[in-house]
């Protein structure tokens, strides 16, 4: 390769990765230090941030900059503890999604190659239609009035349980959460799974595993990329979502995201509003990271 | 008793057939293979002895009994596949432990045979290494240890030295003899090519549109081929419409059409008057200058019509008066030369009296 390649090379890049590049420093970095910055600051007066420097007609006004919103923070319990009820929300649909989502992307890679692309696109197709009407959907499902809810409670009568009360729980933010993000579970695990080489499965079966083994010694394992990838597109979602228990949830069910929400919209707090987006941020930082290193490519996948 | 019995076992698929009522006995310690052109339903059979694949009628029988019903995880049968299959995730000891774990040893067994098998296969110091690390050679001796290590009553081999270059299958040849004289199990061997049949078989069956064509030692198969298909498949062989003038037990005399009176060696259910074919492998024809005296009773003049030049040996293709053409290999014993004969020299081939076999059409 000669001097001009190389440098032919080079400006390729810069063509190609500059523009996203650009677009990520502006819309991201550049965001995310504006929030760092507020998240030190006092709140103004009637919303908005106290400014820095003290202005001259009152001196002894708050300005200038605080760890106060983070103090404010670990000063109260209840933070901490929608911090564990978002992240305990998040982990239950993760899991749930697991779960539902893993036969389904079996059974997808396992169709025949004709159906696979009609059957990846009926998993998506819930995206045509509008995430609020969706959710709004829901609302009805659950209701009290719904044939749900009067048949779930025609069953507890019998047992001389309920009536209970479907919509504006736990439960129905479970139930939301675990719908909407279905398909960011399905998709990574099914294009993992459809590369699997069923000669492995042929092998080990041929070499004495019964079912229950070969999906534990071959399938399971190989997945992993494929769970890891899509829990953290679970996962990480869920964690700042606001729409689903705002709709679907009770006064008590608010997670981080109606928290923030709430500080720019109710409160303006702004300060702490910002501190709960930096701690919240970190918090999906690290949920990332452990996902990236935990979804490395098991070694030899490549064979 | 036979180790594996398959009896008139047929296989269909819609209307094709990929195994014609097909019988074969394989007996203990056998070096078998199963030897055919792609799609001749070899590798269906092969399906069905591991137990993928079901007869739709036929009996299969291992020691006796009928292991149709049995899946594939629950016979004691294991396979080598074409592709080794092995399992990416694992390292070496961890693939080659994978059936003993299946069949539920105790770790120290597992532990001691894991250790025993990778010596057999000369990957000791591979144990640690995971599938992608591995030279197609070694993948293969994995492939092996893995399928012999839990001592199956029969390790069928599915065209396992396909993917493999030149030299390095003739090297895994020579480790497979050995391997199966030292661990003494039976293999069942899948390949089309006849070379490696050849080579490395007791006994081979050549198949040809789902049926077995002749089943016999390699030298037989090769020596005496029974039917037009085996002597075409296996080896180079010249062949000329010929007729049969009188047939004893000890030789045949045949009349070629232009060319005249042909001895060859007798054949059981031969009589004067049957119309077939006289085969003759290049080996076994003698090419000299037309000139020279003749010294057998199948001498006839031709002239060189092309030659093939291989390095050990040189394959003249001679043109017989009858329009026919006949080859004939001679070694290369005078080194840097490529050739004796040139195209267009006039030469005699000849052959021995029990050199060429006599076909039916």
């Amino acid at each position: 390769m000669s001097k001009g390649d190389l440098r032919e090379g080079r400006v390729a890049r810069l063509l190609v990765g500059g523009p996203p590049f650009i677009f990520l420093l502006i819309f991201f970095v550049g965001p995310s230090l504006i929030m760092i910055l507020t998240s030190f600051r006092f709140p103004g007066e009637f919303g908005g941030l106290a400014p820095i420097a003290a202005p001259a007609a009152s001196a002894e006004s708050e300005h200038g900059f605080t760890p106060e919103a983070y103090q404010f923070f670990f000063s109260d319990l209840l933070y901490g503890e929608i911090f564990f009820k978002s992240f305990a929300m998040a982990a239950a649909t993760t899991f749930i999604c697991l779960i539902l989502a893993y036969p389904l992307a079996v059974l997808i890679a396992r169709s025949e190659k004709r159906f696979r692309n009609l059957l990846v696109l009926l998993v998506v197709l819930p995206f045509a239609s509008n995430f609020l009407i969706r959710i709004y959907a829901w609302m009805i499902i659950l209701g009290p009035e719904s044939a749900l809810s009067q048949f779930i409670n025609a069953i507890l009568g019998v047992f001389g349980i309920g009536p209970v009360t479907l919509l504006f729980s736990p439960f129905a933010v479970l139930v939301g959460m675990v719908y909407v993000h279905l398909p960011f579970m399905v998709l990574p695990l099914y294009t993992n799974l459809e590369k699997h080489d069923p000669a492995l499965l042929n092998a080990a079966q041929d070499l004495g595993a019964n079912g229950w083994q070969r999906f534990w010694q071959i399938t399971w394992p190989l997945s992993l990329p494929g769970v890891f990838s899509g829990s953290a597109l679970v996962f990480i979602p869920v964690l700042g979502m606001f729409a689903v228990p705002d709709i679907l949830g009770g006064t008590g069910d608010i997670l981080i995201g109606n928290l923030i929400k709430d500080q720019f919209l109710g409160t303006r707090d702004w300060p702490f509003g910002s501190a709960l987006s930096i701690m919240l941020t970190l918090a999906v930082l690290s949920v990332a990271a452990l996902a990236t290193w935990l979804a490395r490519p098991a070694t030899g996948q490549q064979g | 008793m036979a180790l594996l019995e398959i009896r008139n076992v047929t296989r269909r698929f819609g209307s094709y057939t990929a195994v014609d009522n097909v019988t074969v006995t394989i007996e203990a310690g056998e070096f078998f293979t199963l030897l055919g052109p792609s799609g001749c339903g070899k590798t269906t059979l092969l399906r069905m002895i591991a137990g993928f694949d079901l007869p739709d009628s036929g009996q299969i029988l291992l020691d006796g009994k009928d292991v149709v019903g049995t899946p594939p995880e629950k016979r004691p049968v294991h396979t080598v596949f074409q592709t080794y299959a092995l399992f990416p995730h694992m390292t070496v000891a961890d693939n080659i432990a994978f059936p003993l774990k299946m069949a539920g040893k105790a770790l120290p067994e597992i532990k001691a045979r894991v250790s025993e098998a990778l010596d057999g296969v000369r990957l000791s110091d591979f144990r640690g290494r995971f599938p992608h690390e591995l030279s197609g050679g070694q993948k293969q001796r994995v492939a092996l240890a893995r399928g012999l290590v839990n001592r199956p009553r029969l390790l069928l081999l599915d065209e396992p030295l396909g993917a493999l270059d030149a030299k390095l299958r003739e090297e895994m040849q020579i480790e497979l003899i050995n391997l199966q004289k030292e661990v003494g199990i039976t293999f069942v061997f899948v390949t089309h090519a006849q070379n490696e049949a050849l080579a490395l078989s007791h006994r081979i069956a050549v198949m040809n549109r789902g049926s077995v064509e002749q089943i016999d030692e390699p030298s037989k198969i090769y020596g005496f081929p029974e039917n037009r298909f085996v002597a075409d498949f296996v080896g180079k062989i010249s062949m000329m419409s010929a007729r049969v003038l009188e047939s004893t037990p000890s030789h045949l005399k045949l009349e070629v059409s232009g060319l005249g009176e042909v001895v060859t060696v007798g054949k059981e259910g031969v009589k004067a008057g049957d119309n077939g074919l006289v085969a003759i492998r290049p080996e076994q024809v003698r090419i000299s200058h037309a000139s020279d005296e003749p010294q057998l009773k199948n001498h006839f003049l031709g002239k060189v019509h092309d030659f093939l030049y291989v390095g050990d040996v040189t394959t003249y293709i001679v043109e017989l008066s009858n329009g026919a053409y006949i080859e004939a290999l001679l070694p290369n014993s005078a080194p840097g030369r490529a050739k004796f004969y040139d195209v267009g020299d006039a030469v005699a081939v000849s052959w021995r009296h029990d050199a060429g076999i006599f076909l039916h059409e």
